[in-house]
């Protein structure tokens, strides 16, 4: 045993000397216990799978969630980790990350979780830029309450407590957070573990807050549109002739490269020379837009999220925006770092202070 | 002006054994601050002081009305005093609306300075005055000194290059230089004091000392008063002393605390009055290892301290009623993950918004049970501003040593208020650091060793912390229940019941010091037949009323409970000495309630909801109708009364027959009139 020796910045733990983590070393004995199907089990093997690729230890790493089917995923990873309260996930998170840089913190959320009783939290976050890694399991319904409509639940969504179909218009998460001013933001989705592997990778590498939404599918409440099992390029027996058929599957967006989807690569995301809006064009137009994420003005990211809305059958999935900015964790540091260059201040003259008389015996 | 000649005493200064003055202006005029800094003076030439400051909510309510009246009251004297004191002796109104709303409250045959700048017609009609009070002879009581004191203020900083307006600003510096003069009281810590606070701005510098110096000159020199005054140090134990405001007693306490427990403090907070001066202290603290936050929100605030705690810091955060109420869910989570945890509830009168600057104990209930489930908490109760300190190192002992979120209770009264506090060597602090876990401590069924963070210390029942860092000791904690030792999700039904019962134990088996009587007459039960109790912030008031009510002959007792869960063992039996338990309380009887449920010990309640502190007559008085078992009606009990007209219209409430409030209200009456009621043996 030893006391805290009020150096909790510097790491307590250690990876020197050790070999290098494996998956068996991030995967606890709790039976998993998700429905059968349920897409929060490929997000699981895909953390398990990702976490000893980052070279963090897992003592090292802390995920904290809130409460959800999607909240249970900290106790099927064996690193340090809190399952909290419902929403609150990133207060918990902010705290452990700020005081401690040495530490890889994750946030795992629902859409419930994160953007009903948790918006306010979420977009903190993303705005203080606090260096954590939000991964946030939209399976567009509330799973764990038995199915009553989120708040990316698409209007008319029936159910228990929405008998004749809901009313009210859903939060596009990638549009919410770009609002919030956070620093990357993607979208993946469960059922490509390739695609959900490096998009989770390129979170891990940012500095600051990642807020990652990950497509899920519950099985047992509601469908959300799945990635057709068809290799790219692959001629399907219809084609449509439309953009916005379900068939041709998400747009992929990838850094440097244009934007063209469908089989044929024959549509593609255009701007609109005069306006600057993005549009559906087609894939040899001129006007196609290549990706960069990099781009700092957030509009090109927003107009791409909210493309979906009107011209696509599925939302795009990739790197929207990441950016490069100080993150909340590194200003907290120096600022303390600055308030205290020779070490703690003594605590004698704090309490004494300059306005103290002496009273003699 | 050389300052040598300034530091001179007056000759002949009549002793005074106390005396109560009271700083009255618009909430612009700085009365705050003049206040604050008089008591700051008084101090240090070794007065005892004790102080009450009283603001209007609204940051600047309508210029010159009494509703945007803000004062400060300082009780001074050559003896160990308790309370900022009854009634006024002296009054300062630099305004109409001042003098209206302190006039009445001035003892007879007190002094009133006031400065006539103000009395034109407008001032006297937002105060609400028909007849200028200055010449219809009601202040006939009074030996009033009317003085232009912005004119003169505005004269003595003319040559400072200041618009109009900031010139007359300085009025209050005036008035604290004259008073200061009357009261024999050197202004040099006040000079270097504005030195330092308006170092940015050398011309509202430069105009504030002369101002001040004016002020003090211009009663050495006009001979306005006929006398001047001088209360000696009053016999403090020898030590190192320091004027000390509630707020940041509870700041320095819990910063001795972190440093007494080599760890960060980490502060999570949002703003809220009267609370955000914690916040502001800690704040500034950053080179005494304080890390603090502003968070979103209550929630958020509580959420990032639990987190910090995890991670290995001390974990404080600190809110008022309605944050309090925020934070009840993560309160819970904090309980369940047996964390250490520190909330300080800066109490305020409510419900909801209520009354945000006034003074309660209304919320002991929600810190005893505001909570679903089973989830016991400690409770501590700071008593006076210099006690914040003690009590907020306390907070966090327990905290860190039975791994446990604990409420410290403070109030508005204490918050603000300030009194003299012998600084401590830190040598005398108690360590209340704690060993974290660095291996496992225990096997699993195949005999590898494991890490098992719900195993309990046999004596605390505390349970072992492995802070996120610490290889080979990885684990999940969170708000489902824990199953025992492993701390892995558990539904099994004696676990639950296990968990629950060992989870109070803990508390149960605080160590907290037994509950001490002070009775002159004797110790319990061969002493007073009546004892008077109390938590938190009226142990000042009903210590200086058990003085009076002894110094006029008659025996009483009085104890304090610093420590509310877990209650001092020998309570009961404490308790069961005396004929009569008198629980004075600004609330409706709360901590009564509390006492009965776990002493089954009736008491007799004295309660209060107005916003201030007891007056000490006001409980002497009561004290004495106990003590003589008078008024057995109890409905003449001087004293008991609600205050003003309350009683006569919760009364006419009942008998119009509005059906429920009504009857709730009859019973309040009741309960404010029956302090003579026996106790029910
Ligand atoms: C304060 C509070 N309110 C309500 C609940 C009930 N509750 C638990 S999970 C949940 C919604 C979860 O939905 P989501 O975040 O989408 O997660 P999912 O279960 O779909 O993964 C609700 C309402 C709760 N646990 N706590
Ligand atoms: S209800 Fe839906 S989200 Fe929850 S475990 Fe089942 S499939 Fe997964």
């Amino acid at each position: 045993m030893s006391t805290v020796n009020g150096k909790a910045e510097e790491p307590v733990g250690g990876t020197s000397g050790r070999r290098a983590p494996t998956v068996a070393d991030f995967t606890t004995g709790q039976e998993v216990r998700w429905c059968p199907g349920c897409g929060d089990h490929a997000i699981l093997s895909t953390m398990r799978g990702l976490l000893p690729a980052l070279g963090v230890a897992p003592e090292n790493t802390v995920v904290v969630s809130g409460i959800g089917c999607s909240s249970r995923l900290p106790y099927y990873l064996d690193t340090y980790g809190i399952h909290s309260i419902h929403g609150r996930a990133p207060s918990f998170a902010t705290g452990i990350s700020i005081n401690r840089p040495d530490l890889s913190v994750w946030v795992v959320t629902g859409d419930g979780d994160a953007l009903a009783i948790g918006g306010n939290h979420l977009i903190h976050a993303l705005r203080r830029n606090v260096n954590l890694k939000i991964l946030l399991l939209n399976n567009h319904i509330y799973g764990l309450t038995k199915g009553q409509a989120s708040p990316t639940s698409k209007v008319g969504t029936i159910g228990p407590s929405s008998p004749f179909g809901s009313l009210d218009n859903p939060f596009n998460p990638i549009a919410l957070a770009l609002g919030a001013g956070a620093t990357f933001v993607a979208r993946t989705i469960d059922s490509d573990r390739r695609h959900l592997t490096a998009t989770l990778t390129a979170a891990a590498a940012h500095k600051g807050a990642a807020l990652v939404e990950i497509r899920q599918g519950c099985p047992t409440f509601s469908a959300i549109p799945r990635q057709p099992s068809r290799a790219a390029g692959q001629e399907s027996p219809a084609e449509p002739d439309n953009p916005a058929a379900p068939e041709h599957g998400p747009i992929r967006l990838s850094p440097g490269l244009p934007i063209v989807f469908g089989a044929k690569e024959q549509w593609g995301v255009v701007r609109d020379p005069s306006t600057g809006e993005l549009g559906i064009g087609h894939g040899g137009d001129s006007r196609v837009v290549v990706h960069d994420p990099g781009t700092q003005n957030s509009t090109y990211a927003y107009g791409l999220a909210r493309l979906a809305e009107t011209s696509l059958a599925e939302p795009p999935i990739g790197v929207y925006r990441s950016v490069s900015q100080p993150s909340f964790d590194e200003l907290y540091q120096e600022r303390l770092a600055t308030a205290r260059p020779d070490g703690r201040g003594d605590l004698r003259s704090l309490l004494t202070g300059s306005d103290s008389w002496v009273v003699a015996g | 002006m050389p300052t040598e000649q300034l530091s001179e005493r007056s000759e002949g200064a009549r002793r005074l054994e106390n005396v109560v003055i009271r700083f009255a202006g618009d909430s612009g005029d700085g009365m705050q601050l003049t206040g604050d800094r008089f008591g700051a003076q008084a101090a240090a030439i070794g007065n005892d002081v004790a102080t009450l400051p009283n603001y209007p909510a609204e940051i600047r309510a309508p210029a010159g009305t009494v509703a945007g009246v803000s004062s400060y009251q300082l009780h001074i004297a050559d003896h160990d005093i308790r309370t900022p004191g009854d009634q006024p002796d002296v009054l300062i109104a630099m305004n109409p609306a001042a003098l209206k709303a302190n006039v009445a409250e001035l003892r007879p045959g007190g002094v009133i300075i006031l400065d006539t700048d103000s009395f034109t017609v407008l001032g006297l009609e937002k105060a609400g005055y028909d007849i200028d009070p200055l010449t219809d002879g009601s202040l006939d009581a009074f030996q009033v000194h009317a003085i232009n004191l912005t004119g003169f203020a505005a004269a003595a900083v003319a040559d400072h290059n200041l618009k109009r307006k900031d010139a007359a600003r300085t009025k209050n510096m005036f008035a604290l230089g004259l008073v200061s003069w009357m009261f024999s009281q050197q202004i040099e810590d006040t000079i270097a004091y504005l030195q330092k606070r308006f170092a940015s701005k050398p011309d509202v510098q430069a105009a504030n000392v002369s101002a001040l110096r004016a002020g003090w000159i211009y009663g050495e020199t006009t001979e306005a008063f006929a006398n001047v005054y001088e209360v000696k140090p009053a016999p403090l134990p020898a030590g190192t002393y320091r004027h000390m405001k509630g707020n940041k007693a509870v700041a320095y306490g819990l910063v001795a605390a972190a440093h007494q427990a080599a760890m960060p403090l980490f502060l999570g907070a949002y703003p809220i009055t009267p609370a955000s001066e914690i916040l502001h202290e800690l704040a500034a603290l950053a080179s005494n290892d304080v890390r603090s936050f502003q968070a979103e929100d209550e929630i958020a605030a509580i959420g990032a301290a639990i987190g910090g705690s995890y991670a290995g810091m001390l974990g404080v955060t600190v809110t008022s009623g309605p944050g309090m109420a925020l934070k009840a869910e993560a309160l819970g989570l904090a309980v369940i993950m047996e964390l250490p945890l520190v909330i300080v509830n800066v109490q305020r009168g409510g419900p909801s918004t209520g009354l945000p600057t006034k003074t309660e104990q209304s919320d002991l209930l929600q810190a005893l049970y505001g909570r679903h489930g089973e989830a016991p908490m400690p409770v501590i109760a700071v008593r006076s501003a210099a006690d914040g300190f003690d009590a907020a190192m306390e907070a966090a002992r327990i905290a860190l040593a039975y791994r446990t979120p604990v409420i410290l209770l403070s109030d508005a009264y204490i918050a603000n208020g300030s009194e003299p506090w012998r600084v401590p060597e830190v040598e005398e602090l108690p360590f209340i650091g704690i060993d974290l876990a660095t291996e496992p401590n225990g096997v699993d069924a195949d005999g590898n060793p494991i890490f098992l963070p719900y195993a309990r210390d046999p004596v605390t029942l505390a349970r072992p912390l492995a802070i996120p860092g610490t290889p080979g000791l990885t684990h999940r904690i969170g708000g489902l229940e824990k199953a025992d030792l492993t701390g892995a999700v558990s539904y099994d039904p004696d676990n639950h019941d296990l968990m629950i019962r060992t989870r109070q134990s803990k508390i149960d088996g605080i160590d907290v010091p037994p509950l001490e009587v002070d009775d002159p007459s004797g110790p319990p039960g061969s002493g007073a037949d009546v004892l008077v109790i109390g938590w938190g912030s009226t142990w000042g008031p009903i210590g200086e009323a058990c003085r009076q009510v002894r110094a006029e002959g008659m025996k009483v007792a009085q104890a304090h409970l610093r420590h509310i869960v877990p209650l001092p063992a020998n309570l009961a039996s404490v308790l069961s000495e005396y004929h009569t338990v008198l629980v004075p309380e600004m609330n409706l009887g709360q901590l009564a309630g509390h006492l009965r449920r776990e002493t089954l010990i009736d008491t007799v309640g004295y309660n209060q909801t107005r916003g201030m502190p007891f007056r000490t007559a006001e409980l002497a008085s009561v004290i004495t109708r106990v003590i003589q078992g008078i008024d057995e009606d109890a409905s003449g009990a001087a004293g008991t009364k609600p205050v003003g007209d309350v009683g006569a219209r919760l009364a006419a409430m009942s008998e119009a027959g509005a059906a429920k409030p009504a009857a709730r209200a009859s019973t309040a009456t009741a309960n404010q009139h029956d302090v003579t009621r026996e106790a029910g043996r």
